[in-house]
């Protein structure tokens, strides 16, 4: 947080000084503009964030009857309490699910992305660009429009409605690789590479202990933006799964979304599930973004 | 990385072609052939998927009995949110369950695609005709001879909720013709208030008002399906309520939404022409009118008259391909008959049993405290026995209550009119069939 603030102040100062030369009145102007501009853009995302928290602290009753971007009786603990409760507890076993699948797929797709990205910005091989060309072809195609001949896929090894199903096709990241190419390119130097050779150690030791390190940064991009993914994705896990005990927490609460019009009450459910279910995405972008900001600084000063 | 890239082109490639021929085989409607349907040898266990919240209570009480039929509940979101979809990419691949939950309206979707089993061999299946109100069967059996292609499972008669309190403070009767019902929402509407709400996107809904005035929306022969979205009873009811909304007397709250439910609940909106089942959305959506409703029957359109229209309700089927095709049926008809079967459902998921039988249990004989404690299920029986039993959906439902929502959401803005969203319904309805290449006569 405070570096980013930092970095503010440096930006500001950095921009004063030719708008002297030039004219103040323009840059009052259209500074006010552009803070106008991310006030409305701040309101626009995160009302339905607060109308969400204020929804999930309200009883059955006040949430169609009282206001709803502000508080009523205060029925957070008890609306957690039978959301947890619902079902044998379902409910929590749908975010160790997403857990799972964001958690391991997003590391095992950072893993083999670096590995990807750097043996294409370190070594000359042939066909390297058409390799990497063809990935980035990858970044193009929606993953939603690989669910349907996925699940075909899976259905011909018998994989479907199994963790296997939702877990490999989150494995690969194309943008990943892409990223660590670019990266590996700018942040490993080729000398460190060449000692860590001299010095006896294997292109495999080289990779982990040396580039990893150095791209670390990008690395942790990766993994948040595959984490996102992940635990976002709903049309994969739809299609291939059909075991409750194996939903994610998205499909999870979709499911129970379309039941409201049998049972009504399981609403209030599919609000509070919704917070909590952003919950474990907020802290692991807190957790990481200062990494994730002093890695972009430093590839910003290269 | 770059390999399973490549194979992963190529095998999307493949893929897309062979859903494009499994879309083309889907226009034959081949007879239903009923061949034989002899039980297994040994012990089988079933795949049965629903989205009826809690079922696995009512499957549990088969699974004890039946320990050589074992069923596995497998879920998913209802059945238009993803299940028939994952049903046909389901059947394409050859690994559909055994059994599935498919509502009334998508019945004839399935079946021209042949994702269905003709149980009407299996034992007992054409016997148990009797146990079933009259309009379930005709749409499981699509009037084919020797033919069951599903158990029906539950109903949504339609009754008119109203707000007896309301009414009787202004001094108004309550309505028993639609002729009735527009006066009342006139008086309503100059003390405030409005009749009812029109939903823009329940075209089910909608389809129920029609049904109950006797209009057919679809209809097919040998030679194909005929579509008739703009028939005279249809454009009767569609201007009916093009009056109502011109003339501001219903309000126009898009469904489901908590600005609907909080104009029940803050005493706006005095009645609501609906299924069964909605008796708890109400309940739930408008918690401070209980004990202030009461249930009456459908207003009708000749006066001294008793139909009923249809909104909701789903059967069991026994999906093409499934290798247990007796048990299957065995299963379907207990769930959907057995008096312990239909409680646990009902509890978990308020279904309205299909059966006659369904209709005495415990559960529907007695007064619900939220509507006075009126016996409202009363009147539900007696409109699930005057539904028509002849009303035939069409083969492609989702495309048509999409393509007509459309039109009516524009048309409660001021956009067009209902009958005008109807016939361009029509038009892009009779498209979609040809495009799946449904025979269809025009």
């Amino acid at each position: 947080m405070t570096e980013s603030t930092d970095t503010r102040t440096l930006r500001t100062q950095g921009t004063k000084k030719p708008a002297r030369d030039g004219g103040i009145r323009e840059s009052a102007v259209s500074r006010t503009v552009a803070m106008a501009v991310m006030i409305v853009a701040t309101l626009y995302f995160l009302t339905p964030l607060w109308w969400l928290l204020v929804a999930s602290t309200k009883t059955r009753s006040d949430f169609t009857t009282t206001n709803p971007l502000w508080f009523a009786d205060f029925a957070l603990f008890d609306n957690v309490a039978a959301l947890v409760t619902y079902r044998d507890g379902v409910f929590l076993q749908w975010l160790a699910n997403s857990a799972l699948y964001a958690g391991v797929g997003a590391l095992l797709a950072t893993l083999f992305a670096a590995m990807a990205g750097y043996a294409i910005a370190k070594y000359t091989f042939r066909g390297r660009e058409t390799l990497f060309n063809v990935i980035l072809g990858g970044v193009l195609v929606p993953a939603t429009a690989l669910a349907l001949p996925l699940f075909l896929l899976f259905s011909q090894a018998g994989a479907t409605n199994t963790i296997w199903a939702v877990l490999l096709p989150s494995l690969v990241s194309p943008f990943g690789v892409y990223l660590s190419r670019i990266y590996a390119a700018a942040s490993v130097p080729d000398e460190i590479i060449e000692a860590a050779r001299i010095d006896g150690a294997g292109e495999v030791r080289t990779f982990f202990t040396v580039a990893t390190r150095l791209m670390a940064p990008a690395l942790v991009t990766i993994f948040l933006f595959q984490f996102v993914a992940i635990w976002n994705n709903f049309f994969l896990p739809l299609i291939m799964l059909r075991d409750e005990s194996l939903f994610p927490v998205t499909l999870g609460l979709y499911v129970w979304n379309t039941q409201v019009s049998q049972i009504p009450d399981i609403r209030a459910l599919v609000v509070i599930g919704s917070l909590l279910s952003i919950i474990p995405l907020i802290v692991t972008f807190l957790a990481l973004q200062r990494f994730w900001q002093s890695g972009l600084a430093n590839g910003g000063l290269k | 990385m770059a390999i399973t890239r490549f194979a992963r082109a190529g095998a999307v490639a493949a893929i897309s072609a062979l859903a494009l021929t499994a879309c083309a085989t889907g226009g034959t409607d081949a007879p239903g052939a009923s061949g034989d349907c002899a039980p297994s040898d040994g012990p089988v266990t079933l795949t049965f998927t629903s989205w009826l919240p809690g079922v696995e209570e009512a499957v549990a009480i088969w699974n004890d009995e039946n320990p050589d039929i074992q069923v596995e509940v497998q879920t998913g979101p209802n059945g238009n949110g993803g299940t028939y979809q994952n049903f046909f990419n389901q059947l394409a691949a050859g690994n559909a369950p055994d059994l599935g939950q498919i509502e009334f309206d998508a019945m004839p979707n399935f079946r021209v695609q042949d994702g269905l089993e003709n149980i009407a061999a299996c034992e007992g299946i054409l016997e148990a005709e009797d146990q079933f109100v009259g309009w379930t069967w005709s749409q499981v059996t699509f009037g084919e001879e020797d033919a069951v292609y599903a158990i029906p499972q539950d109903t949504g008669p339609m009754a008119m909720f109203y707000r007896a309190d309301l009414f009787e403070a202004a001094g108004i009767a309550v309505p028993t013709t639609w002729e009735e019902y527009e006066a009342a929402a006139v008086q309503i509407r100059e003390q405030g208030g409005y009749i009812n709400n029109f939903s823009q996107s329940d075209i089910n809904a909608f389809a129920g008002l029609v049904w109950q005035a006797d209009g057919q929306w679809f209809s097919n022969d040998a030679d194909g399906w005929t579509v008739d979205l703009t028939g005279a009873e249809t454009t009767q009811v569609a201007e009916y309520w093009q009056g109502l909304i011109d003339n501001d007397l219903v309000a126009v709250y898009p469904p489901w939404t908590d600005e609907w439910n909080a104009a029940y609940n803050s005493s706006e909106l005095w009645t609501w022409v609906s299924a069964v089942w909605g008796a708890n959305t109400i309940a739930s959506g408008a918690p401070d009118t209980a004990g202030n409703w009461a249930v009456a029957p459908m207003p009708q359109w000749e006066a001294g008259a008793n139909a009923a229209g249809n909104w909701g309700g789903s059967t069991t089927a026994v999906l093409k391909g499934s290798d247990h095709p007796y048990e299957a049926a065995q299963f379907a008809l207990w769930l959907n008959t057995d008096a312990d079967a239909l409680t646990a459902m009902n509890r978990t998921a308020n279904i309205y049993p299909a059966t006659i039988e369904g209709a005495n249990l415990p559960v529907f004989g007695e007064g619900v405290e939220f509507y006075g404690g009126q016996n409202i299920y009363e009147v539900f029986a007696e409109a699930g026995a005057n539904v028509n039993p002849d009303f035939t959906w069409g083969p492609t439902m989702t495309q048509v209550y999409n393509d007509v929502a459309d039109g009516f959401s524009g048309a409660v803005s001021g956009n067009g009119t209902l009958l005008e969203a109807l016939t361009a319904g029509q038009a892009s309805t009779i498209a979609a069939l040809k495009a799946a290449s449904i025979p269809v006569k025009e």
